[in-house]
């Protein structure tokens, strides 16, 4: 089972190389991993997308809470909350099929960011289901690269006007 | 444990170099004692150290230097302090860092680094010392600039000694040693995130353990270093002995109980006595104190105290529900949580449980063969006795540091010095100078195996150098002992690389300025002992004993704990 967990971190050299090397060497399985800036100029987040189950996550959560710069630990999986991943993806298409992947990239809100006589370049944002199903269905015409960042997540305001 | 509060001190750091900043906040934090290795990148720091009253302590090994600091930080509670050059300095404490850190244990090592602008360019002696200890720390720190110096330093031992302690490293370029800071650097902690869990239990919590204790019919404690580190013995007693409940000592622990005590169970685990095993397999309540169910001491997990309802009290939140799944949790200082608990725990009648192991002592006693060479055990129980139980005690790794545990007779903590978690053969010498320095007064003896000794025994050349009294006693088999036991019972008599023949370590000894006496007789062991603790000054005593002597009783890798191998005595 999936679970996403995000971590607030001083902006400090090695604390990186620090959560990396813990789930190494402690064996767990990240999916994905993405670092940035926050509203505190001090501060980065993580959020880490992990393979396992409750115990394995009640693990990682204390063990990251261990390391000295990491602030503050969330784990998402009892929270409501928006979670968006962003894939850049080259799909082969000859001219007289474009418009067929056109209507995919409107039917799934993308954006085509580059075109090129026998491909194009599409971005699309969104839960990662939403990617998945996307690259599925240009699957047969052929990806020729592909790129996500991984799951950044948020949790909901407690007033949240309700769910996409 | 050190007092560290965020106040800055009230000197002025202004104007002075990073070294001079170094040497006033390891002074600040109460470092008295600093054992190290000199080298290039830390020429600035040695220059200040000249005129120092920090003593520095110069060992033959790095790794013998960070062992001393270790040593010196297990028998006094306080933070141990290492100081190596770079590159090879720095690897070279590799495995005293990671002895300390899987073993709680609070340290602070610093270490020079090539000049920042040098950094990544692969320069003489460089190393990336943050990268290569970071999983073997605590916590590491790359000073780049000195205004963040004394920030750092005093950072470090706060957070070795806080909550679970552990080893800090600081890696100093050495250009930052000689930079001055613009005009008073800022020293207030920056750890936001750091937030260690010290103090009382949850008290929903600690009332619902003791219900469970006073309601059990067969209640054990498991007790581990973690009572050790908080100073916990007392309270410890005070709640066996009001609970009427039985304790038994991981090795981390020994002393943390005194073993003549009629409730102590002594060691449980791999080596440990058939009759904490058994407790421990027929317990209905457990209760772990600052310990961590180490697979040396659980045996196969899936059947570890099967009846019993788990309690754990634990600094360390991490700790808890990590390898065995936890009925009752309770994270906090293990000292103020006994405090907490001493009121609500009951003194109901244990008659049969207790007479239960009273019957499993009398039948599954712990013995060993008496007749033929010297046996390695009678030695340890020899020095037991001769020293009224009471000498601080460092060991090795291997047979001997089991035999230690089995027979020494522990009664008072911090007496131990051994490394568990890691088991790095070579502790022992290096770890009893250290113990030495901050006991001057005590007697301090390593237990030690011919293999661990081999390993650091050049560090006897430091005690004799500063004419420390320490004692070191050889149990000499030509083997290396507990590989060779495995491959006698596990791999068919096939001693495949354990003949380990051995010099006449008692000239070596006297080579290195050490009195020394070679014992191979039973009759002059005696004596001999009485020489060693007589003497006042270094001293080795290498006693060859029966080559193929096996550590008993044994809980077989893999096997659950009351699956015991008893020693059939010839």
């Amino acid at each position: 089972m999936k679970h996403v967990i995000t971590a607030v971190v001083q902006n400090e050299p090695g604390v990186l190389a620090h959560v990396a090397g813990m789930f190494a060497a402690r064996g767990y399985n990240i999916d994905s991993l993405v670092v940035g800036r926050t509203e505190h100029p001090d501060m980065s987040r993580m959020t880490i997308v992990v393979k396992g189950d409750t115990e394995i996550l009640e693990q990682v959560r204390k063990q990251l809470q261990k390391v000295i710069n990491v602030v503050r630990v969330r784990d998402y999986s009892e929270l409501e909350n928006v979670q968006r991943d962003l894939m850049l993806v080259r799909i082969h298409v000859s001219p007289e099929k474009r418009h067929e992947v056109l209507a995919l990239v409107d039917m799934f809100r993308g954006h085509t960011v580059d075109v090129s006589r026998n491909s194009i370049m599409v971005e699309l944002v969104g839960p990662e289901d939403r990617l998945e199903a996307f690259t599925e269905l240009v699957r047969p015409y052929g990806i020729q690269e592909l790129a996500r960042t991984g799951i950044i997540a948020m949790k909901r305001g407690n007033q949240s006007a309700g769910k996409e | 444990m050190t007092d560290v509060t965020s106040a800055p001190p009230t000197s002025s750091h202004a104007g002075k170099t990073g070294a001079q900043i170094l040497n006033d906040i390891l002074i600040e934090q109460g470092v008295t004692h600093l054992f190290g290795y000199p080298g290039g990148a830390v020429l600035p720091f040695f220059d200040v150290l000249y005129s120092s009253e920090i003593n520095f302590i110069l060992s033959r090994h790095e790794q013998g230097a960070i062992h001393m600091a270790d040593g010196y930080a297990r028998s006094t509670g306080e933070v141990g302090c290492v100081l190596a050059t770079s590159g090879p300095g720095a690897t070279n404490i590799v495995t005293g860092l990671a002895t300390a850190m899987m073993d709680s244990i609070p340290m602070v090592a610093i270490t020079g680094q090539v000049k920042s602008h040098l950094i990544g360019n692969d320069a003489f002696q460089e190393a990336d010392v943050t990268g290569i200890t970071r999983p073997v720390c605590k916590h590491n720190y790359l000073c780049k600039d000195v205004n963040d110096l004394g920030r750092m330093v005093r950072e470090a031992f706060y957070i070795a000694s806080s909550g679970r302690p552990g080893p800090v490293l600081i890696d100093i370029p050495s250009d930052v040693t000689t930079a001055i800071p613009d005009g008073e650097p800022n020293l207030e902690f920056n750890l936001p995130g750091y937030k260690p869990r010290g103090g009382q239990g949850n008290d929903r919590q600690v009332k619902l353990a003791c219900e469970a204790i006073n309601a059990a019919e067969r209640p054990v404690l498991y007790v581990g270093g973690g009572v050790i580190l908080s100073g916990a013995s007392e309270e410890l007693q005070a709640v066996a002995h009001k609970g009427k409940l039985p304790v038994t000592t991981t090795l981390m622990a020994l002393g943390a109980f005194d073993e003549t005590d009629d409730l102590s169970l002594r060691m449980l685990g791999m080596h440990g006595t058939a009759f904490a095993n058994f407790a421990v397999q027929e317990a209905d309540v457990l209760v772990s104190v600052g310990a961590r169910f180490d697979d040396r001491v659980t045996g196969d997990l899936s059947r570890f105290a099967p009846k019993a309802k788990i309690i754990h009290i634990d600094i360390d939140p991490a700790s808890i529900s990590k390898t065995v799944k936890v009925d009752i949790p309770l994270v906090g200082d293990a000292k103020a949580i006994l405090t907490q608990m001493i009121e609500h725990i009951e003194s109901p009648d244990r008659a049969p449980w207790l007479k239960q192991i009273a019957d499993w002592k009398t039948e599954y006693p712990m013995a060993y063969a008496t007749e033929g060479n010297i046996r390695p055990q009678e030695v340890i129980a020899m020095l037991g006795e001769k020293t009224d139980h009471d000498a601080i005690i460092a060991t090795g790794v291997g047979q001997h540091q089991m035999w230690a545990a089995q027979f020494y007779g522990w009664k008072r903590p911090r007496q131990m010095l051994t490394s568990g978690g890691l088991g790095t053969m070579g502790y022992g010498v290096p770890a009893a100078i250290g113990a030495q320095f901050a006991n001057p007064d005590k007697l301090v003896v390593d237990i030690d195996g011919d293999g661990s000794f081999s390993m650091t025994m050049v560090e006897v050349i430091t005690a004799v150098g500063y004419k420390m009294p320490t004692k070191f006693i050889v149990l000499d088999n030509d083997y290396l002992g507990m590989v060779r036991q495995w491959q006698e019972m596990f791999y068919g008599h096939r001693y495949s690389g354990v003949t380990h023949p051995c010099p006449d370590f008692s000239s070596i000894a006297k080579a290195f300025g050490a009195e020394s006496i070679q014992v191979t007789e039973r009759e002059d062991l005696s004596a001999a002992m009485d020489k060693m603790i007589a003497s006042e000054g270094t001293f080795v005593l290498h006693v060859c004993v029966e080559k193929e002597e096996n550590v008993y009783p044994m809980v077989a890798a893999g096997k659950a704990l009351h699956e015991i191998i008893m020693p059939e005595l010839i």
